[in-house]
């Protein structure tokens, strides 16, 4: 059984229809890349997918013990978090919040996760440092380690990699990579970047006029995949 | 200056006097904590907005001739807050403009109501009394003290209690809705709140005051503070310290009570920017 799957769906918002009919699941281990021009709908589908938007039609389904509520975030920064006074550690412990239910405090097991998945990020020593202080990669870092307290499972990103230079963007890849690799954390993502898409998924879901999910081998073979490839002409 | 004390110590003497602290810090300090996450919300001028809103109700309740305003100004400010601050960042209207929206429409509704209601005779005198709660904080009786102190409390323990979820919802609303946080119950509780002091302080220190208690404590800290929990308690701090250099102050030298407080307020935030700049950090 898959961790997620989607069934007929059909995502917009307002009631304008962007994605119709679109059928794909993830299954545990998978690194998807969603790909798709500038409007194609891959905002909104992913806020589909995290129930922050309803489906206007089909279905969206967890399995293998992921509910919805346990998927990890990491969204594209906002406008208000850009002057926020937080520290890096109030942040990364703001991922419990879903689980915390009622209980207004923290417990000591879940600040113990909280500087273990800031250790995972190699941002240990940032943790009592001011989040709007920090560099673009750092902060990605932050969010991402929060994310991690939110899920053991499935991470989903949303353009990680946006207003960042070619080595910081290089590194948060790898980062990414270990985690799907070494930690088993399904990885969703969201990105403009075709060749890393390439490079590092193992499967595709491209938005567009022409709707295409399946693997890395599948989608270089299909007509989309090829006209992609082929316009940029990335080695393979 | 042994003169200033011999003073200020025979003032203290008067109950109203002593009312006018206990209700002006513990007003300053409820509204300190909400400020933080109301400017980061950009929502700075709410507290006005929902003011103005409150003085439309109190010509309702006087046109309709309801003796207790309360039950009339309580509710539709509250309804207001909710609207405001529950559509959140998917309204088509938001922020600064819904707020300068709902406070002008407020203010003309009770400005005409009050005109034409023959029966009040001070138009002028009522409107500026409204907006600048004039002397009202000196003319206490000791139900509105201990209405206060008990009000004060609630919003304390609320947000002591809710912290973590007031910051994970102020921070990322989207992050906390996707990893399963009720958003909009506490949005909802925040809002409620925010109405209730408003209210309250209203009627104690005028309009004018609630924005400048909302407002400058908030940006003081952050100058030179850098996390949540160290801006909140600093926010606090300043605000009950300048509230209470204001009141003692105008009790001192005869000034109104509101202004000098805002007054302090700024002298306070001027210090904070330096130190900011000294440190360097803050931007």
């Amino acid at each position: 059984m898959s961790q997620l799957i989607c069934h007929n769906l059909s995502v917009g918002y307002e009631g304008k229809k962007i994605i119709s009919d679109l059928s794909f699941h993830v299954d545990a281990g998978d690194y998807l890349c969603i790909v798709g021009k500038n409007g194609s709908g891959k905002t909104t589908l992913m806020k589909t997918l995290l129930g922050l938007h309803k489906p206007m039609k089909g279905e969206v389904r967890a399995g293998e013990g992921l509910t919805l509520n346990t998927i990890g975030y990491l969204p594209q920064q906002t406008l208000v978090q850009r002057d926020f006074p937080a520290s890096v550690r109030e942040i990364v412990l703001s991922g419990f919040q879903g689980r915390c239910g009622l209980r207004p405090f923290y417990t000591k097991e879940e600040k113990k996760t909280a500087a273990q998945n800031l250790q995972r990020m190699g941002i240990r020593h940032l943790e009592k440092r001011c989040y709007r202080e920090l560099s673009g990669g750092q902060q990605q870092r932050v969010l991402l380690a929060r994310a991690l307290c939110a899920t053991q499972r499935m991470l989903l990103l949303d353009e990680p990699v946006s207003g960042l230079d070619p080595k910081v963007t290089a590194d948060m890849y790898e980062l990414i990579e270990r985690l799907n690799r070494e930690d088993g954390i399904t990885v969703i993502m969201i990105s403009h970047d075709i060749e890393a898409a390439l490079k590092y998924a193992t499967h595709i879901l491209h938005i567009g006029d022409t709707l295409f999910f399946g693997t890395r081998r599948q989608f270089l073979d299909s007509k989309s995949g090829r006209l992609l490839v082929g316009g940029k002409g990335a080695a393979v | 200056m042994e003169e200033m004390m011999t003073k200020l110590f025979s003032y203290l003497q008067l109950p109203f006097v002593r009312y006018a602290v206990i209700v002006g810090v513990l007003i300053a300090l409820c509204a300190s904590l909400l400020g933080v996450n109301l400017v980061l919300k950009r929502f700075s001028f709410i507290g006005d907005g929902l003011s103005h809103v409150a003085f439309g109700a109190v010509a309702v309740a006087g046109v309709t001739g309801l003796t207790n305003n309360m039950l009339v100004v309580l509710p539709i400010t509250v309804l207001s807050a909710i609207l405001l601050l529950c559509t959140g960042s998917n309204a088509k209207i938001k922020g600064d403009a819904a707020v300068g929206m709902i406070s002008v429409s407020a203010l003309a509704v009770g400005y005409i109501l009050m005109n034409q209601n023959k029966s009040l005779t001070n138009v002028s005198g009522d409107v500026c009394t409204t907006l600048f709660g004039s002397t009202s904080i000196l003319t206490l009786t000791p139900t509105d003290v201990w209405m206060c102190a008990v009000l004060s409390l609630v919003v304390v323990a609320c947000y002591v209690l809710f912290y973590h979820k007031i910051f994970a919802v102020t921070f990322d609303e989207n992050f906390a809705r996707a990893t399963g946080t009720k958003v909009s119950v506490y949005t909802l509780v925040i809002a409620v709140i925010i109405a209730v002091i408003i209210v309250v302080a209203m009627n104690l220190v005028g309009s004018l005051l609630i924005s400048a208690l909302v407002i400058f404590p908030a940006l003081s800290a952050m100058r030179v503070f850098k996390s949540f929990r160290s801006v909140t308690v600093c926010a606090a701090v300043v605000s009950v310290v300048c509230a209470l250099f204001g009141i003692i102050f105008s009790i001192l030298v005869n000034t109104p009570v509101g202004a000098t407080i805002v007054v302090v307020d700024m002298i306070a935030f001027a210090v904070f920017y330096v130190i900011g700049l000294m440190k360097g950090g803050a931007k």
